[in-house]
């Protein structure tokens, strides 16, 4: 064998080990979280409050910490819905290939490199200065900013998939770009839209270090925007704080129900390319 | 009523105006249809503008926070001091910096040659069905929750280095300087590199991959007709031309580590020295801010310093993304 085929084989043998590990990497953390979390899953855990003693061992579950989890995620997607659907339409549909565009895209993907803590302290200075204790709003809003760059990007994307000739016929028509916008893309692009707010949704939920000072954690639900809120992420963190073994397990259950969540929202997303069709021109 | 908006006698309104039935328009409240369009548009571009100064105006809060400890002392002191005393005023940033240093290194050395090769492989080597198999996989890998990575890293990885890693290395590549452990836990800058390392997988894989796409087909094309094998084609053409967005994608996974808050914080062991070894506690910067911020309020320019240390942490972060962004944009549009 030559020594050029030698090395052809070698690199494919390496290339292969390497994806073998980074799939290997998924897998053994998948595993190990259904190991360990799965042995405290019971129906108590995800439908109770903690009880008194709960952080010794005591009764009670995390249903704080799954309800706080939604409320905050779901608020931070709706508020981020709210900004990104009008700046991905404005970049895809107004302003495409303009300077003014190819800057705010470079923004967002600044906005999406800044680390989560970042969002988190510098939510919690604005709090302090504006005199607001730790609460789901803030939380919200520490998320939002989060979440924001990852749903225009993706929207971004899912409205350059909208054919051209499309909007060019509802032009031609007479229509306004907005009422192309709303009418034509948007219904176009509808399941690539629902898999950008998605994504944003699971990585919202799954993020600790934004709501660890802006939502704060409490062992009940949230009554208002202004009580503070629990989220999962914190209530595997905290948890895993404690001394005591058996709270520690919960908390690895805490990270299997994150998990699951955040998986069931991948695949979701993934099905959502499929369904949601109705109003879609092929 | 078409008399009415042709009929109209008012003088006040141009006559052109007056023919195109403008005066009826301008009267209503609720805008017609190019109205509504023109007006969204405006809000729409303001939207945008702010999106776009948002990057600045968090940089200037985080600076006009920090800005009671950059006036009582010095950056380039506050960077290069390795004392942490705050009680007595003292802030030295240095083992934060290193810590955060040590750990993302350990991590892009783990990290970079298998996201590389798993990249060139999807792209270069995989058939269509292979690749779409995998990739859904490595996008699920990039929407775990870095807390579900640092509980992986305390049940694996901190016990697989711990007991196997640490005295293993020690006593076969012990004279190496950065290889000698005194730290039986496991809980250190390995493990934190570790976990580190599995969470940039993806961003390098993602961003490589997109890249080695946008090399021409023709190139390649060009060197198999010449005889070239398909490893020689990849790392002698197509390597060749993607290097700068390669360089970007590996940037980008450096910042992403970089940044990474509560998968380090619980595995790398939290103790304010500058390392000296792979197996060595750190302390990273992001550790420093989640697990100090917000208390002890009381105590002066604490509070400052802080915001200072995510100043840094962002500033580095902000570069970084900022010149490997400008490279891959203008791939893409070469492409």
């Amino acid at each position: 064998m030559s020594r050029r085929r030698l090395e052809e084989g070698f690199f494919k043998v390496l290339m292969l080990l390497s994806t073998a590990v980074v799939l290997g990497s998924l897998l053994l953390i998948l595993l190990t979280i259904l190991w360990r979390g799965l042995p405290s899953l019971n129906l108590a855990m995800l439908t109770q409050l903690p009880q008194g003693g709960y952080y010794l061992g005591k009764e009670g579950g995390i249903l704080n910490a799954i309800v706080g989890s939604l409320y905050l995620a779901g608020g931070a997607t709706l508020l981020s819905l709210l900004f990104s659907l009008p700046i991905a339409i404005y970049l895809r549909l107004y302003a495409n290939q303009t300077r003014q565009a190819e800057v705010a895209r470079l923004a967002l993907d600044v906005l999406w490199g800044i680390p989560s803590i970042v969002y988190g302290v510098l939510g919690f200075a604005i709090m302090l200065w504006l005199g607001m204790r730790a609460s789901l709003l803030g939380g919200i809003i520490a998320l939002a900013l989060l979440e924001l760059p990852i749903m225009v990007r993706g929207m971004d994307e899912a409205l350059c998939m909208v054919p051209p000739a499309l909007l060019e016929s509802s032009s031609a028509l007479g229509a306004t770009r907005l009422e192309t916008a709303v009418k034509v893309a948007v219904r176009q692009a509808f399941p690539g839209l629902l898999t950008a707010v998605l994504l944003a949704f699971g990585r919202g939920i799954g993020d600790a270090a934004s709501v660890l000072f802006t939502a704060g954690y409490t062992d009940r639900l949230p009554g208002s925007l202004l009580d503070p809120a629990a989220s999962l992420p914190l209530a595997v963190f905290f948890q895993l704080g404690t001394p005591f073994p058996a709270v520690q397990e919960r908390a690895y259950t805490a990270a299997l129900v994150l998990t699951i969540i955040v998986l069931a929202l991948s695949l979701i997303s993934r099905q959502v390319g499929r369904r949601f069709t109705r109003h879609v021109v092929r | 009523m078409k008399t009415e908006t042709f009929g109209s006698t008012d003088k006040s309104i141009p006559a052109h105006d007056r023919r195109r039935g403008v005066a009826r328009r301008q009267l209503r409240l609720w805008p017609n249809r190019h109205g509504r369009d023109r007006w969204a548009r405006r809000s729409m571009a303001l939207l945008v503008a702010l999106v776009t100064l948002l990057v600045p105006l968090i940089a200037l809060a985080l600076y006009e926070r920090a800005r009671p400890i950059l006036a009582d002392q010095s950056l380039r002191e506050l960077l290069t001091s390795s004392v942490w005393h705050p009680l007595q005023g003292a802030f030295g940033f240095l083992p934060f910096i290193m810590g955060t240093l040590w750990v993302t290194a350990v991590a892009m050395l783990i990290a970079v040659p298998p996201s590389l090769l798993t990249a060139v492989y999807l792209t270069e080597y995989a058939s269509t069905r292979v690749r779409n198999l995998v990739m859904p996989f490595i996008d699920l890998l990039a929407g775990i929750p870095s807390v579900v990575y640092g509980v992986w890293g305390m049940l694996t990885v901190v016990p697989f280095v711990g007991t196997v890693a640490a005295p293993f290395l020690t006593r076969y590549l012990g004279f190496i300087p950065f290889m000698q452990s005194d730290n039986p836990t496991g809980y250190g800058v390995l493990a934190g590199g570790i976990v580190l390392a599995v969470m940039t997988f993806p961003v390098i894989i993602a961003v490589t991959g997109e890249v080695l796409c946008a090399v021409p087909q023709g190139l390649r094309e060009a060197s198999w007709s010449l005889g070239a094998t398909r490893w020689q084609t990849t790392h002698l053409v197509v390597l060749r031309r993607a290097l700068p967005g390669v360089v970007a994608a590996i940037v980008l996974g450096f910042s992403r580590a970089f940044g990474e808050t509560m998968a380090v914080l619980m595995v790398v062991g939290n103790v304010a020295q500058v390392p000296h070894s792979i197996f060595d506690a750190a302390y990273p910067l992001t550790a420093l801010i989640a697990n100090n911020y917000g208390e002890m309020m009381s105590i002066p320019l604490y509070d400052a310093a802080l915001l200072c240390a995510a100043l840094v942490l962002m500033l580095v972060v902000l570069l970084f993304n900022v010149i490997s962004r400008l490279v891959l944009s203008r791939i893409a549009r070469q492409g």
